[in-house]
């Protein structure tokens, strides 16, 4: 059942791939990369319980941590960028 | 057993989000889709790798990791779309 969850993963982390690659904007590309930090966070949970060991975890918190940084980072880059005319 | 089947319904979440990322076509709808389904996967993932998980240790860290994605991802979806909205007023695009 983890290798069905391992092929849904990865099947997602194309389509955001694609997102990524041809986003029209460049809200579109931070979106596709949201996406494929989402994946890669499911990719290490699905590890951990194929193995059943907790090797990857603390690297599970600090994605959950910092994935969402770059996300806002494109927002603020986006509402400054022709701002005052 | 149980841990997995949450993964699997969790990683099914993902892809849900994927396909409506890819098949929507504005960006708002787009961060609608990821912002709330990918936010629950993840929960759903994080909760199948704690529930078949037996240290300590390793259920403390998921729940760590689902602490600070549930507190970091929706306000982090909100700031992108909000700049995406007040830059398309500011361009004068009806939305």
């Amino acid at each position: 059942m983890t290798l069905a969850t391992f092929v849904i993963l990865g099947v997602a982390a194309g389509a955001f791939m694609f997102r990524l690659c041809a986003g029209p904007s460049i809200a579109d590309r931070a979106i596709g990369l949201s996406g494929l930090v989402v994946a890669g966070m499911g990719a290490l949970a699905t590890d951990a319980i194929r193995t059943h060991a907790g090797a990857y975890l603390p690297t599970l918190v600090v994605v959950a941590l910092v994935g969402p940084v770059s996300t806002a980072m494109v927002a603020r880059y986006i509402e400054g960028r022709d701002g005052d005319r | 057993m149980t841990g997995e089947v949450l993964a699997l319904a969790g990683s099914v979440l993902v892809l849900i989000a994927a396909i409506g990322v890819v098949r929507f076509d504005d960006v708002l709808a787009r961060m609608h889709a990821l912002a709330k389904a990918s936010t629950l996967g993840v929960l759903l993932l994080l909760a199948g790798a704690a529930v078949s998980l037996h240290s300590a240790n390793d259920v403390t860290s998921v729940a760590l990791a689902a602490l600070a994605q549930v507190l970091t991802s929706p306000p982090a979806s909100n700031m992108l779309s909000r700049a995406t909205y007040l830059a398309r007023q500011r361009r004068g695009v009806r939305t």
